[in-house]
């Protein structure tokens, strides 16, 4: 590999995307091995690794090069992104190899996501298939702006022009709809090296670039640095007394000292006094650089927080549309509470809206209720606190979130906004006088929820009842919410799929919340399966005011008790989505109290309840 | 000389920095595995520039088989002291008590206790929640498709098939108690381009890496070192001087040197350039059998 300028090499991140079989790991193979980065010793490797595996007869398969996964191999396929590596004179390359498989949308989004350019392979006797338009699609949705169609398998159409023509037209109809700036449709063989890295004799009827020649000189930097400046705060950089600086990499646009900035969310405004990095202070920094920011009046601002431009700033909203992919098994519901991540801020978001889900291979919008894995809505989203964003299509940095799971933690979706919510910024809390520290004070009592949750049958509503009996006895003002009633009303819209459980608690929760801030002791007796709907109810009120009881009856007893013959008729089929039969109960795994209805009588198990409110000064 | 502005090196190093500030900034007790290779100095050099002026907010933890090279050994405690960090040193007690090496039990068993079940001893007693590596995805097919952020379970075993999907710079941080994350802040580097910046920045390495006149005997094809009176001879067998350099370094009877005359920066990365064997094949450990590197990591291997 000859390097000029070893040094002051650019850098091109592209991904391959294609159907199964389309040819995608011998592409890349070829490119590897023809700019000399595949070693002799792999080489070997794979020779062995063909004779087990290899799908090419007696050749060596280049695709083994890159499939590396045991179980890939195992199966032939590739599951899962690969990151691949080569440089030639003019530039590094970092290939993100993606999957063609129809399930495998959320590989692809990940390799997208940092990609400046897409290769599109279609296999020429195929021609454009529906994963063909569902990757253009996604490429396009993650903010790729280059494509190169690479019409692969050439030679197994006798490198006919007129076969090439008609995929190319067919492609280009789909494509206007997806404003590429730019498209470059190339005839390929890669297992043969036609027109990758020299002009293929055998496609005299070409007169475009080829692959790798493409590759090496198409313009990516989308001009970065042209943007409004952006920075978010990543680390606070306090070494003594006499440093603090903010560090964070620069997401759009440019600094230099003196210019005057804000923090996004605040306001506050300052300017720029060193921009510091251990080689020395800079003169400017650009979109992309890691740095570390001092101001010549120290500014309230910390990790999370966005330094922007004053006179372009970002957007700030706890509302805002945005496209959602779905990487997840377990489907979104809208209502429930999540993680998201934007830049260097977590907050609690929930989706309140599936606007519609699109359907990838005719880019059509379906209604949906739910997303599910791999699939892609567009979505309103509530978050529990402002952040500083701008469109995700003018900048990728600051317009990208991912969404976390709570409880396991896992990476369920990822989101590009669209644009923010205004009516989010015009309806502002009424600040009342009179609050329910006041209300409660007259009454004597500590307000708070006490959230039976249990089976059906578990005994939730009898022991509860029996409580409420007992704080009135004391004089204590308290109310009941119970599930069977609240469905005759408020909830009486809703039926027992997981979205309308969801909803229907989320409900039960905001209304119980009302309760405590009316200065009542409330009492919640519903099945509430899920442990995200207890978690969202549990974080509407202090953390004091949420006293979660299990009402821990096994199944079989609960069965036996069948108070409304339930049981019998969920068994008999007749009753869909029943907790514990067909539907899961998720147990509280650290309730406040844990009652056992088989071991003592209800009125045993109040008197408990009543002495730990006493306990836990809710009553005196 | 420094790199480029605009080069690929300066975008690597960007990219690096991000991701060490992200794991200062989301994790309770990080600590960086320290190697005292190549790699690991380049890691540690880019992690001076990430909390600059600040030093690193974690200490530097190696795993000792008690067989690495005594010259690096040297450079790790010359290391320690010339930057201030604080260096943790972990050997399995209970491998060096049955005196576990790899003449006497085999390169797979040994790397098993001595370094695998090491590591995992360590970063239990500290409780460390975050570890960056030094690994990169071009050395081998398995790291190819880890994630820059691979979690790991309690037992610190790695599922290749449920890993977190990484889009943007955007890296899911977020554990339960008892699992952690090991962070891969060179996961985009190449072995040119660790070298194009060795040479660039002026990065301190193990001078074993330059060609020099060393004593080795040959093994299954292998030039191994004789660092020291441990390393059984064949009887009438004789270290030879040879003109030799490393392209790895790990233990000493595990890594084989190869003929060379690059005795500077330069010189190695034209070497590295018209290279036709990989960086690993120097390896002994990675040959045993095949996807061992997969299976080492599943078992919590780095």
């Amino acid at each position: 590999m000859p390097t000029a300028n070893p040094a002051g090499r650019g850098l091109l991140r592209f991904l391959t995307c294609g159907s199964v079989d389309d040819g995608k790991s011998t592409l890349i193979g070829r490119l590897l091995y023809e700019t000399r980065v595949v070693f002799d010793d792999h080489i070997d490797a794979v020779t062995r690794a063909s004779r087990r595996h290899g799908t090419t007869g007696e050749d060596v398969d280049l695709a083994l090069l890159v499939d590396g996964l045991e179980a890939e191999r195992e199966q032939g396929i590739t599951i899962d992104v690969a990151y691949r590596y080569f440089a030639t004179a003019r530039r590094k390359f970092i290939v993100a190899d993606t999957p063609g498989h129809e399930q495998y949308t959320r590989n692809m989004a990940t390799g997208a996501s940092n990609s400046d350019l897409a290769v599109l392979l279609v296999d020429a006797r195929k021609g454009v298939l529906p994963q063909t338009r569902r990757h253009a699609y996604i490429a396009h949705l993650l903010g790729i702006r280059q494509v190169v169609v690479a019409i692969n398998k050439i030679d197994l159409v006798d490198f006919d022009q007129a076969r090439f023509d008609a995929i190319e037209a067919d492609f280009r109809r789909f494509a206007e709809g997806l404003r590429f700036q730019a498209m470059v449709v190339i005839p390929l063989s890669a297992r043969y090296g036609d027109n990758l890295t020299e002009r293929s004799p055998r496609t005299p009827w070409y007169a475009g670039p080829t692959l790798l020649g493409h590759l090496e000189t198409v313009p990516v930097d989308q001009d970065l640095a042209a943007l409004p400046f952006r920075m978010p705060v990543q680390w606070v950089n306090r070494p003594n007394l006499d440093f603090r600086g903010l560090s964070g990499t620069i997401a759009g646009g440019r600094v230099r000292p003196g210019d005057a900035v804000v923090v996004a969310a605040s306001g506050q405004g300052t300017t720029v006094a060193r921009i510091v990095t251990a080689d020395g202070d800079r003169d400017r920094a650009d979109a992309g650089e890691a740095v570390t920011l001092t101001f010549a009046e120290e500014i309230d601002a910390s990790r999370g927080d966005v330094i922007a431009a004053p006179d372009a700033r970002p957007e700030v909203s706890d509302q805002f549309a945005a496209h959602v992919v779905w990487m997840h098994e377990a489907p979104l519901y809208p209502g429930r509470p999540y993680l998201l991540k934007a830049g260097a801020r977590t907050v609690t978001a929930t989706v309140s809206e599936i606007k519609h889900r699109v359907d990838v291979n005719s880019l059509s919008h379906l209604a949906a209720k739910e997303l599910h894995l791999n699939e892609i809505g567009f979505c309103n989203l509530s978050l529990s606190a402002p952040i500083a964003f701008d469109p995700y299509e003018a900048n990728r940095e600051t317009g990208g979130f991912i969404l976390i799971d709570r409880l396991s933690n896992a990476t369920l979706g990822a989101g590009m906004i669209s644009f923010g919510l205004r009516r989010a910024t015009n309806i502002h809390w009424q600040a009342l006088d009179v609050d329910k520290l006041a209300r409660a004070a007259m009454k004597g009592q500590k307000p708070g929820i006490l959230w039976f949750t249990g089976l059906s049958g578990a005994g939730k509503s009898t022991v509860a009842n029996l409580v409420e009996k007992k704080l009135l006895a004391e004089g204590r003002h308290t109310y009941v919410l119970d599930g069977d009633n609240v469905r005759h009303g408020l909830n009486r819209d809703l039926g027992f799929t997981e979205t309308d459980r969801i909803e229907n608690i989320r409900r039960v929760a905001e209304t119980a919340k009302l309760f405590v801030d009316a200065g009542l002791i409330v009492l919640v007796s519903f099945i509430s399966p899920f442990r995200s709907e207890r978690r969202m109810a549990r974080e509407l009120v202090e953390a004091d005011e949420f006293i979660e009881v299990f009402v821990d009856t096994p199944i079989d007893e609960c069965r036996k008790r069948d108070p409304k013959g339930l049981y019998a008729k969920a068994d008999a089929g007749q009753i869909k989505n029943f907790t514990g039969i067909d539907s899961p109960y998720e147990p509280p795994e650290n309730p406040e109290l844990r009652i056992d209805t088989t071991s003592a009588t209800p009125d045993a198990l109040a008197s408990r309840i009543v002495e730990e409110l006493r306990r836990r000064g809710i009553i005196g | 000389m420094t790199i480029d502005r605009s080069s690929h090196l300066k975008r690597l190093e960007d990219e690096s920095i991000h991701i060490m500030r992200e794991v200062a900034a989301e994790f309770r007790n990080p600590v960086m595995l320290y190697s005292i290779g190549k790699d690991s100095s380049v890691m540690l050099h880019l992690a001076m520039k990430a909390f600059f002026p600040a030093k690193p907010p974690f200490p530097l933890l190696h795993v000792d088989t008690t067989w690495k090279f005594r010259e690096m050994i040297r450079f790790r405690d010359e290391t320690a002291r010339r930057l201030g960090l604080r260096l943790i040193v972990h050997t399995n007690p209970d491998g060096l008590a049955r005196n576990v090496n790899p003449f006497e039990h085999g390169s797979s068993y040994y790397t098993h206790v001595m370094k695998t079940e090491a590591l995992k001893q360590a970063l239990t007693a500290h409780g460390f929640d975050a570890a960056f590596g030094g690994a990169r995805r071009d050395e081998e097919a398995s790291r190819a498709k880890e994630r820059i952020f691979s979690f790991r379970s309690a037992s610190h075993g790695w599922d290749p098939k449920n890993q977190r999907p990484e889009l943007w710079h955007l890296y899911n941080t977020r554990i339960a108690p008892g699992e952690s994350i090991r962070v891969f802040p060179l996961s985009n580097w190449t072995e040119l381009d660790i070298w194009e910046y060795i040479r660039a920045e002026e990065i301190p390495i193990v001078p074993l890496y330059f060609a020099a006149e060393r004593p080795v005997v040959e093994r299954d094809g292998m030039l191994i070192l004789a660092d020291d009176d441990r390393l059984p001879l064949d009887p009438g067998q004789r270290p030879q001087p040879r003109l030799v350099r490393f392209r790895t370094l790990g233990c000493y009877p595990l890594t084989a040197a190869t003929e060379s005359p690059a005795a500077t920066l330069d010189e190695i990365v034209r070497e590295i350039m018209d290279a036709r064997r990989s960086e690993r094949s120097g390896r002994l450990i990675d040959h045993d059998e095949q996807s061992s590197m997969e299976r080492k990591k599943r078992e919590g291997y780095f």
